[in-house]
C-alpha cells in the first residue's frame, strides 16, 4: 500500500526531502538479502509505499509540498532533481509568495482556508495515483507559522476528506531556546488541535537530536542538514518494509495502520516517540561490531531510563510499579524516573534478527497495569542492513517519555500568557483568548493522562 | 519572493536612503556576477527596459535598467537635486520624487499638517504606483530623522498614510535621533510630535542617535589610522566604506550614513538572500514586540572593520557576538546588559552553523537579563550571503528597557522648552496644529515611559510561575 507524504513548511519539506533520499538508498542496497527476488520484492514495497514511477522511469515521490514562501521548495525539488535518483513531481507543490511570519494564527486562520482548495486538490491527485492508499504522513514543526498553522488545519482537512485512512504526523519540536520566541504559543496550539484531528503524533525534539549529531555523530559544526538527516535516518528504519511477525513472508502491507494498531490503542494516548541504535558517524561505523544481546540491553535501558541515545544512560533505573503520587503536578520529572509505557514496537534490521531475544521488552512491569504486556509490545523484523548500519534497533514508544518536554512547553506558554504577551497578534487573525485557554487545558489533560499512566 | 519599498523622507532620510541603494547595489553586484535579474534584486530593484520605458524586466532575463523601489520625498530641493545629478541618477526616476522649495523651517507641524495637506494626493500616487510593480508587496520601510521639520512631520503623516492605505503592509521605521547638543533648537518639540505617530503607527521603529553613529565612526577612524601592527583594516570591510555600488566620492555624513544603510542591508538580507533558517521581515514584528506599542528595537551590527590579516577566525566569530551586548556597539546610547530584554533578535549573515549560534546564546545568556515571562526570548536568522568584504556578520535587534534613558531625556528636553512656551507659537500659527497636540504628545511618551519602567522594575526579580490550571483526576 501507499503512503502520502505531506511536507509543510521550511522544517517539514527539508526533513521529507532528507527522508526520501534516506528511502532511496537504502532500498538500492540490498545488504543482508541473500536471494536476488529477496532483493527485489524489497525495493518493489518499499518502491510501492513512497515512489510513483513516470515514464521516463525516475521515481517520483508520492508528496505534496506545501510552503507559504518559494525560496525551500524550489531548493528542496532542485536537490532532489539533481539527485538523478529520485524527484518530486513537477506539479506537487504548492507555493505562495509570503511566509507567515512565525504566526500560527497567520496559518491556521488565514493561509490555511484561503489555499484549502488547492491544497487538497494536490493531496487528491496523490491519492488517486496510488493503487490501495494506507494513509497520509505529514511532516512539520510545531514552532513557526507555515508548519505549524497551516499543517493544523491541512491535516483537520484531511481528516474531513478521508474520514477512514490513517493519519500520522510528524512533529518537529524546536530548541527549548532561540528559534522562535512565540515558538510555545504555536506549540501549544497546534498540538492541542493535532490531538483532535490526527491518529498518532510522531515526536522529535531538535535538543535531543542535536544531542545525537555532536555526542554520537561526533559533528562539530552542527547545521540543520545534519540534524534533519539523522530524523531521516529513524523515520526510515521505522516506515521500510518489514515483517510483522516471526512467521510473515509477507512485509506488511499497510506501515501507518500497523503503526497505529500496535501503539495507539486509546485516544487519549497518541503521542509517540523514537529511540534507536546504534548511531555513528560513518567512520567509526566501519570499525564497529555489534551483538544483538547489548543492543537490546542498550535499547531497553534507553526506554525505562528515558534516555534518548546511547550515552548517559542512567543505569539504576529499574522498571517497578509506578506509584502516581498526588501533588506532583506541574513538575513531574522530578518524581518519575521509571519511564511507564502504554506501548512500544521495536523494529529490528540486519543480520540474525530471529535470533535477536527481545524478552527484555515483554516484561509485564514495564506498562501499564490495563495493557497486558503481548497487546502492548510489538516487533517488526527485516534481515535487510539498513542504511550501512549491519544491525539496527528502533524502538517507537507510546510512553511517558515526552511528558517533561511536553510539561515544559505548555508551562513557558502559560508563563507568557499569564501577562498576555503577544496574544495581540493572534487575536489579529481571529484567535481569540478562550482558544488558547481550550488549548491549554486540552494540552493539561494530555499531561495528566500521561502522568498517571 | 516578497518585494519592499523604500520611504525617504525629509535631507537625512534622503541620505541615507542614498547610501542604502548604493550599498544595496555593491552587494547585488558582489553576489551576482552574471548580470541575470534575479529574485534577489527584485525585491528591492525593478527592472526596467528603457528603450521601451514600459514593463517589469522578467526574473531571470537580463538586467536592463535596475530602477529603485523607492519614494524620495522632501521639501526642499537640494538633496534630491544633487541625488539626481549624482551617480545614483539612473536608479530613480522623475516620477518617484516629490519636492517643494521653502522646506518645512524645522518645524514639525509645517511637514505634518501643511504638506501632509498639500501633497497627500500627490504622495498617495507615487506610493500606489510603487505598489503596483510589486507582485508580493511585503514591508515599507521609512527612513526619516526626528529633529527636523520634513523628516520627522512629514515623515509620520506619510507613515499614518502608509496605515490607512495599506494596512497590511508592514512598516519598519528608521528613525535617527538628535543629538542632545543638536542646532536645531525645536528639534525636542518635533521629536516629542513625532514619537507619538510612530507609537500609534508603525508596526517596528529602529532607533538611531546621532551621537553613537559619530562615536562609531570615530572609533573605526582611530583604529584605521592608529599605525599598530596587525591592526590593520581591510578597506572594503568597515561599515563606513563608502566604496558603493556606483559611487567613490565620499561626502560629509556619508560615513555615518553607511552604518544606518547596513543596518537595512543586514535586516533584509534574509528576505532577499537564502539562509538555512530564514528569517522573513514579517517575523521581526511576531517574535520581538509582546505589546503592541512596544516596538522600539534598539539595534547593534558587528563586527565594525575585519583586520587584513585573518587569524583564529572562531574567536572572532565568538567576539562578534559579545560585541553585539556592548555599550559600543549600539546604535543608541543605551546599554542592555544593565536593562531587561523583553526579546531579542540574532539576524547573522555569512558562513555561521546554527551550533555557532547555540553556542553564544548559551554563553552570553548568563549576563542578560530576560522578562520573566520570556526567559528564551531569541530570534534567529541565519542568512548564508555574508556583506562585502566580511566573512560573517550580526545585527541584533533588542526590545529593551533600555531605550528608557533615551525616552526620558527626550521629554526632559521637550518640557524644558514647553515650560517656557518657547517657539510655541510657530506651531500654534499652523493650521490644524493646536496646544492639544503637544499635550497629548507628552502625555502618550510620558506613558510609553511608564511601560517601560514597569517592566524594567520586574527585572532581577524572580517571577512566581503562573498557577497552572488543574485538571479533575
Amino acid at each position: 500500500m501507499s503512503v502520502v507524504t505531506v511536507q509543510l513548511g521550511q522544517c517539514g519539506n527539508q526533513i521529507g526531502q532528507e527522508l526520501f533520499k534516506a528511502i532511496g538508498d537504502d532500498s538500492s542496497s540490498g545488504q543482508g538479502l541473500c536471494s536476488e527476488g529477496q532483493k527485489q520484492a524489497y525495493a518493489a514495497c518499499s518502491q510501492e509505499r513512497f515512489f510513483f514511477l513516470e515514464q521516463s522511469g525516475v521515481p517520483s515521490a508520492r508528496a505534496v509540498l506545501i510552503d507559504m514562501e518559494p525560496k525551500v521548495i524550489s531548493q528542496t525539488m532542485a536537490t532532489a532533481a539533481k539527485s538523478g535518483r529520485w524527484k518530486y513531481g513537477d506539479q506537487s507543490y504548492f507555493c505562495q509568495k509570503q511566509g507567515s511570519g512565525n504566526n500560527w494564527a497567520n496559518g491556521f486562520c488565514a493561509h490555511g482556508p484561503r489555499h484549502e482548495e488547492a491544497v487538497l486538490d494536490l493531496v487528491r491527485r496523490e491519492a488517486e495515483r496510488c493503487e490501495r492508499l494506507a494513509g497520509f504522513f505529514t511532516m512539520m514543526s510545531v514552532a513557526g507559522g507555515t508548519g505549524s498553522g497551516m499543517g493544523t488545519y491541512i491535516t483537520q482537512c484531511l481528516r474531513d476528506t478521508y474520514p477512514h485512512s490513517f493519519l500520522l504526523n510528524q512533529v518537529t519540536w524546536p530548541y527549548s531556546t532561540g528559534e522562535v520566541i512565540v515558538q510555545n504559543y504555536n506549540s501549544v496550539l497546534t498540538l492541542s488541535h493535532l490531538y483532535q484531528s490526527s491518529d498518532a503524533i510522531l515526536v522529535h525534539e531538535n535538543d535531543t537530536v542535536h544531542k545525537i549529531c555532536s555526542q554520537l555523530m561526533n559533528i562539530k559544526h552542527i547545521s540543520f542538514q545534519d540534524v534533519n538527516k539523522v530524523i531521516a535516518h529513524q523515520l526510515g528504519s521505522v516506515l521500510q518494509p518489514a515483517y510483522t511477525s516471526a512467521v510473515d513472508t509477507q512485509y506488511s502491507r499497510n506501515p501507518l495502520g500497523d503503526l497505529m494498531s500496535s501503539l495507539v490503542c486509546h485516544p487519549e494516548y497518541k503521542l509517540l516517540s523514537l529511540r534507536n541504535i546504534p548511531q555513528m558517524s560513518d567512520s567509526s561505523l566501519e570499525y564497529s561490531v555489534f551483538a544483538w544481546p547489548g543492543l537490546l540491553k542498550h535499547l531497553r535501558q534507553m526506554l525505562i531510563a528515558n534516555a534518548k541515545m546511547e550515552e548517559g544512560i542512567d543505569w539504576q533505573v529499574r522498571a517497578s510499579q509506578s506509584r502516581p503520587s498526588t501533588g506532583q503536578k506541574g513538575n513531574p520529572s522530578k518524581h518519575l524516573r521509571f519511564n511507564t509505557s502504554l506501548a512500544n514496537l521495536l523494529i529490528l534490521r540486519g543480520r540474525d534478527v530471529y535470533s535477536a531475544d527481545t524478552g527484555g521488552f515483554a516484561e509485564p512491569l514495564l506498562y501499564s497495569s490495563w495493557l497486558p504486556a503481548e497487546v502492548a509490545f510489538n516487533t517488526w523484523r527485516s534481515p535487510k542492513h539498513f542504511n550501512r548500519y549491519e544491525k539496527s534497533a528502533t524502538l517507537v514508544s507510546n510512553s511517558q517519555s515526552l511528558l517533561k518536554p511536553l510539561d515544559s512547553i505548555v508551562g513557558k506558554a502559560w508563563n507568557m500568557f499569564a501577562s498576555r504577551a503577544y496574544v495581540h497578534q493572534y487575536t489579529k487573525f481571529g484567535i481569540s483568548e478562550e482558544d488558547f485557554l481550550d488549548s491549554f487545558t486540552t494540552l493539561e489533560q494530555v499531561i495528566s493522562s500521561y502522568t498517571h499512566l | 519572493m516578497t518585494q519592499s519599498i523604500v520611504v525617504q523622507v525629509g535631507q537625512c532620510g534622503n541620505q541615507v536612503g542614498c547610501r542604502f541603494w548604493d550599498l544595496a547595489l555593491r552587494e547585488h553586484a558582489h553576489v551576482n556576477k552574471k548580470g541575470i535579474y534575479d529574485e534577489a534584486l527584485s525585491s528591492f530593484f525593478r527592472n526596467v527596459d528603457t528603450r521601451t520605458s514600459a514593463g517589469e524586466g522578467i526574473r531571470g532575463g537580463k538586467i536592463s535598467s535596475l530602477k529603485a523601489r523607492a519614494v524620495l520625498i522632501d521639501m526642499e530641493e537640494g538633496v534630491v537635486n544633487e541625488i539626481l545629478q549624482g551617480p545614483l541618477r539612473e536608479v530613480f526616476d522623475s516620477k518617484q520624487l516629490i519636492t517643494d522649495v521653502s522646506g518645512s523651517g524645522n518645524n514639525w507641524a509645517v511637514g505634518h499638517k501643511v504638506y501632509g495637506c498639500t501633497y497627500r494626493e500627490q504622495i498617495v500616487e507615487n506610493l500606489r504606483k510603487a505598489a503596483e510593480h510589486c507582485d508580493c508587496l511585503q514591508c515599507f520601510f521609512v527612513i526619516h530623522s526626528m529633529g527636523g521639520g520634513t523628516g520627522s512631520g512629514l515623515g509620520t503623516f506619510v507613515l499614518n498614510l502608509l496605515e490607512d492605505e495599506f494596512p497590511e503592509v508592514y512598516r519598519i521605521v528608521t528613525s535617527v535621533y538628535p543629538s542632545a547638543e543638536d542646532d536645531v533648537i525645536t528639534s525636542p518639540y518635533n521629536s516629542v510630535l513625532a514619537m507619538r505617530e510612530l507609537t500609534e503607527h508603525a508596526d517596528c521603529v529602529l532607533p538611531i542617535e546621532n551621537q553613537s553613529l559619530v562615536d562609531i565612526v570615530n572609533k573605526i577612524k582611530q583604529m584605521a589610522y592608529s599605525g599598530k601592527p596587525g591592526a590593520v583594516i581591510k578597506q572594503d570591510s568597515t561599515i563606513i566604506s563608502g566604496r558603493g555600488g556606483v559611487s567613490s566620492l565620499e561626502k560629509p555624513f556619508d560615513a555615518m550614513n553607511n552604518i544606518v544603510a547596513n543596518l537595512l542591508l543586514n535586516l533584509t538580507s534574509s528576505a532577499r538572500f537564502e539562509g538555512s533558517l530564514n528569517m522573513d521581515l514579517n517575523e521581526i514584528a511576531m517574535n520581538l514586540v509582546p505589546f503592541p506599542r512596544l516596538h522600539y528595537l534598539v539595534p547593534s551590527l558587528t563586527p565594525l572593520y575585519t583586520l587584513a590579516d585573518v587569524n583564529i577566525p572562531s574567536r572572532r566569530l565568538d567576539q562578534m557576538f559579545t560585541d553585539a551586548f556592548s555599550r559600543d556597539h549600539q546604535l543608541i546610547h543605551a546599554d542592555p546588559k544593565h536593562s531587561l530584554y523583553l526579546a531579542c533578535a540574532l539576524m547573522v549573515r555569512g558562513n555561521v552553523q546554527v551550533s555557532d549560534l547555540r553556542r553564544n546564546i548559551e554563553r552570553l545568556k548568563p549576563s542578560l537579563q530576560f522578562v520573566s515571562w520570556n526567559q528564551e526570548g531569541w530570534k534567529t536568522g541565519l542568512c548564508s550571503v555574508p556583506p562585502v568584504g566580511h566573512s560573517h556578520s550580526l545585527l541584533a535587534l533588542a526590545n529593551n528597557t533600555c531605550i528608557k534613558p533615551t525616552l526620558v531625556e527626550l521629554k526632559d528636553r521637550f518640557m524644558r522648552l514647553y515650560r517656557k512656551k518657547a517657539h510655541l507659537h510657530h506651531y500654534l500659527n499652523v493650521d490644524g496644529m493646536e496646544q492639544a497636540c503637544f499635550t497629548e504628545a507628552v502625555s502618550s511618551l510620558t506613558s510609553l515611559i511608564g511601560e517601560y519602567e514597569q517592566l524594567d522594575a520586574t527585572k532581577g526579580l524572580l517571577a512566581a510561575e503562573a498557577p497552572r490550571l488543574n485538571i479533575a483526576v
